[in-house]
């Protein structure tokens, strides 16, 4: 017997087509290994990882090759053996989008050897973390938050909610990860709560993804832990944004600039489950991830399991690669995700998906026109924004006014763009407003600045000429008394008689 | 291989605002045919011309203002302001004055502004109130509805074109004789005049609630609306809210004294109470745009349009409610906004 937890409420969000029928069609494909795997040193917003291997070096499945940097950070280890070929710059995916980092050019193999096994399990929570953290585990929903600094929770953790909503379109790994692994995922699931030692932890399925929920309810039925709960969430993007989550299951609403685990809930990705199972049971890191690779533009949609690292070009080559007529390369969902400009961009830990969209996927049409204040943005806001006004705010450059309609607030889950009748890109609005109003800040912030420095220099002279003054007045009154400028005529002689007497005798 | 690059979200818009606007032109259709059955062809007529004059002053006032005209004219806003100013409208007028309408609807209540999503005042109502205020005369000359009168006197098309562009009528017709006072006209004058509400329901220009004719029409601009609701084209705020603000009273006063006040069945199937609930207030660009503000918005259009219809100097109110309501938008939205996700 597994209990449900029931539905809340969740404000705004929107029904689309979810464009994952042919990615779910076949199994996920496993033990693919590319001819060339290229590990980015920065996967994330955070510090990089530094390398410890030279070009040349040969490496095994599972060695350390990049050891973590200054928190927060994530270490990098070989996904599979082979041989350094090159530790240069390339373009990834990091943090927020496509930008330059070193990486790590290994050629494979194909042996995949395997490094010796670790020493086992701790049992001891600090030395758990910080295995945890040097096996490089991070979030794989997307944002690719490291695990062990978001399981050392400010206030103890009420509820874990380990999220298996995946409402964005297109992006079918955790659905498919939950059909086939449901056992490790609700075993993963169980070792975060014990982690986190929390009293209750949540696996949330989208309502569509019958077969998912079905296996899972299985596994959990299986285990029968009473710390195990399941929830069944409404098929509607973004219902498994973190904060949305949130609201849907407990019916608080976490502010916006703070994280769920500031008042008592941690969520975590199954995959993220999935991946600390491995890292308990067999030792192993994290060295692949599962990717869908779909999009009208891909002959073969389907789930591969992928070692980090591998070329996008490679995974399209074994998913029968390009249709005629692709437009746009995707790395995420169709909402969130960032066009690639090229497919030689590595899978990294945050590649959820990778869409191949032709022209009939994505807007091409530029016509935009004028806002009618229709409200249809606001109707879908999930943070409940009046996405009108702020479309006007940013355009008058009104940082008041940004920030009273709650610019920071927004979630760029890209909603408004899909209800506007009138195509208004508003999404990317706000990210450039969001910039503006940051430089606006700190050019506030530097205004402020030397003007207390400015301040301090009046001080400091004002100061200086009080003592100047000060000074002056003294003399003026041993010029003026004839017993005082004796005694400052004897003191000089005196201070003359010593210099002259310690340069004559150099000791 | 290499790529285009745009930002997220990479998905194609729902709708468009040509689709919002034929909508709303193709809702209109069922009560534009009842109109017809009833009133004769000048519907169609005054939105003919309304709808030249407004795209001619559109294009016109555009390249004025150096915008490129294609783009605009396509987006479909002017036949939906000549549509609701069509409607607006008595049947049977010169053709000037559908035109006038447009031209000040169009150039003052709309390009001035800024065009399409900057004006402040609902364009069609800026120009029926225009012409009512200055054309008294023709703005007063309603036909009486098929099946109403003994002496009704049916209007061919040709009849009725004839009309509108030269102001010749068939020979033995005059315009005194082919028009009638509406239904709200009677009811005010005669309950001024110390007349009975009943008494004058009696009169053969009436039907079961409202003005004969004129009801059938409200029934369909109202199953007009129902449609732009379900094709979540409007939401229900603003119409409920509207025959909400127009009922409570309505009924309120009628229950105190229901010889000197028009029944609530009245005031809502007569004049365009209908149409304003559904397709006037619910114009989303003069309209509030806060949920809590359009409830407001909505209550205060049928309230100050009861009020001008049961102690105003106009027989109804509508147009003049929504563009006081208009006024108030601003207002209204800037203490109607929703709480912000995580805020207190």
């Amino acid at each position: 017997m597994v209990d449900y937890v029931f539905e809340r409420h969740l404000s705004g969000g929107i029904h689309i087509p979810a464009n994952k029928d042919t990615s779910t069609a076949q199994p996920i494909r496993r033990g693919f290994i590319p001819a060339k795997l290229v590990l980015p040193l920065r996967q994330h917003r955070g510090s990089p990882a530094e390398a410890i291997v030279q070009v040349g070096d040969r490496v095994l499945r599972g060695e350390l090759i990049a050891r973590a940097g200054p928190p927060p950070s994530a270490a990098v280890h070989a996904s599979t053996s082979g041989w350094v070929r090159a530790i240069e710059d390339r373009l990834v995916l990091a943090g927020d989008g496509v930008q330059p980092s070193q990486c790590i050019v290994i050629e494979t193999d194909g042996r995949d050897e395997r490094e010796p096994p670790p020493a086992p399990w701790p049992a001891e929570r600090a030395a758990q973390l910080e295995r945890i953290r040097s096996a490089g585990l991070v979030g794989l929903g997307g944002a690719v938050f490291p695990t062990a600094e978001k399981l050392a929770t400010p206030v103890p953790c009420k509820t874990l909610i380990v999220n298996g909503a995946e409402c964005e379109p297109y992006i079918s790994c955790d659905d498919m990860l939950m059909r086939e692994r449901a056992a490790d995922v609700v075993a993963g699931a169980l070792l975060l709560t014990d982690l986190l030692a929390a009293p209750l932890c949540i696996i949330a399925i989208e309502r569509d993804k019958q077969r998912a929920e079905e296996a899972i309810e299985e596994a959990a039925k299986a285990v029968n832990d009473p710390r195990l709960k399941l929830a069944e969430v409404p098929t509607i993007y973004p219902a498994g944004g973190e904060r949305q989550l949130v609201e849907l299951l407990t019916g608080d609403e976490v502010p916006g600039g703070h994280y769920p685990s500031e008042i008592g809930y941690v969520c975590q990705n199954v995959g993220t489950a999935f991946a600390l199972l491995k890292l308990v049971r067999d030792g192993e890191p994290l060295l692949s991830r599962i990717v869908t690779v779909t999009g009208a533009g891909i002959r073969e949609p389907q789930n591969v399991e992928a070692l980090l690292g591998t070329p996008i070009a490679e995974l399209v080559e074994l998913c029968g690669g390009y249709n005629e007529g692709v437009l746009r390369l995707i790395a995420g969902g169709s909402m969130m995700g960032c066009a690639l400009p090229d497919d030689e961009v590595p899978i990294g830990k945050a590649s959820n998906c990778i869409i191949a969209a032709t022209e009939a996927e994505v807007r091409i049409d530029p016509t935009e026109w004028p806002c009618i204040r229709c409200g249809d943005c606001a109707v879908v806001c999930p943070p409940r924004l009046l996405p009108q006004e702020l479309l006007v705010a940013a355009h008058t450059a009104d940082f008041q006014a940004l920030n009273l309609f709650g610019l920071q607030d927004c979630i760029e889950c890209g909603c408004c763009d899909v209800a506007c009748p009138s195509h208004i890109s508003l999404t990317e609005r706000f990210r450039q407003a969001k910039r503006s109003l940051a430089m606006h800040d700190r050019q506030l912030k530097l205004a402020d600045e030397s003007e207390q420095r400015f301040e301090r220099r009046e001080r400091r002279i004002e100061e200086q000429r009080g003592r100047s003054a000060s000074l002056i007045d003294r003399l003026k009154g041993e010029a003026t008394d004839p017993d005082a400028r004796e005694a400052a005529i004897r003191a000089a002689v005196e201070r003359a008689t010593q210099r002259r007497d310690r340069s004559a005798d150099p000791e | 291989m290499r790529f285009e690059v745009a930002p997220a979200p990479h998905a194609r818009a729902l709708v468009g605002v040509p689709l919002v606007m034929r909508r709303v032109l193709y809702a209109l259709v069922p009560a534009a045919l009842c109109y017809i059955w009833f009133f004769g062809y000048g519907l169609l007529i005054n939105f003919a011309v309304a709808t030249a004059a407004a795209l001619l002053t559109e294009a016109t006032v555009l390249r004025l203002r150096g915008r490129g005209t294609r783009h605009a004219l396509r987006d479909g806003s002017a036949f939906v302001t000549a549509a609701l100013l069509a409607f607006a409208l008595p049947p049977l007028v010169p053709a000037w004055i559908p035109a006038l309408g447009s031209v000040v609807a169009i150039m003052l209540a709309k390009q001035l502004y800024g065009g399409l999503g900057k004006n402040l005042f609902n364009p069609a109502m800026v120009g029926y109130v225009f012409l009512l205020v200055s054309f008294p005369v023709e703005m007063t000359q309603w036909i009486p509805p098929r099946m109403g009168d003994i002496d009704y006197q049916h209007l061919s098309a040709v009849a009725n074109l004839n009309y509108a562009f030269t102001g010749r009528l068939p020979a033995a017709l005059d315009i005194d004789t082919l028009t009638r006072a509406t239904p709200l006209d009677l009811v005010k004058e005669g309950l001024r005049s110390a007349r009975t509400f009943d008494e004058l329901r009696a009169g053969s220009l009436f039907g079961d609630f409202g003005g004969r004719g004129w009801e059938w029409v409200a029934n369909l601009i109202a199953v007009g609306g129902l449609y732009l609701l379900y094709t979540g084209t409007i939401r229900w705020q603003i119409p409920v809210a509207l025959l909400a603000g127009l009922l409570v009273p309505a009924t309120g006063f009628y229950l105190v004294d229901a010889s000197r006040y028009a029944a609530p069945g009245f005031h809502l199937f007569s004049g365009a109470s209908m149409l304003a609930a559904f397709f006037i207030a619910t114009d989303p660009v003069s309209a509030a745009a806060t949920n809590r503000g359009r409830l407001i918005y909505g209550a205060g259009i049928g309230l100050l349009t009861y009020m001008i219809r049961t102690w105003g100097g106009y027989p109804d109110g509508v147009a003049f409610a929504v563009l006081l309501m208009n006024g108030a938008v601003p207002l209204i939205d800037r203490y109607t906004r929703p709480r912000i996700f995580g805020q207190s």
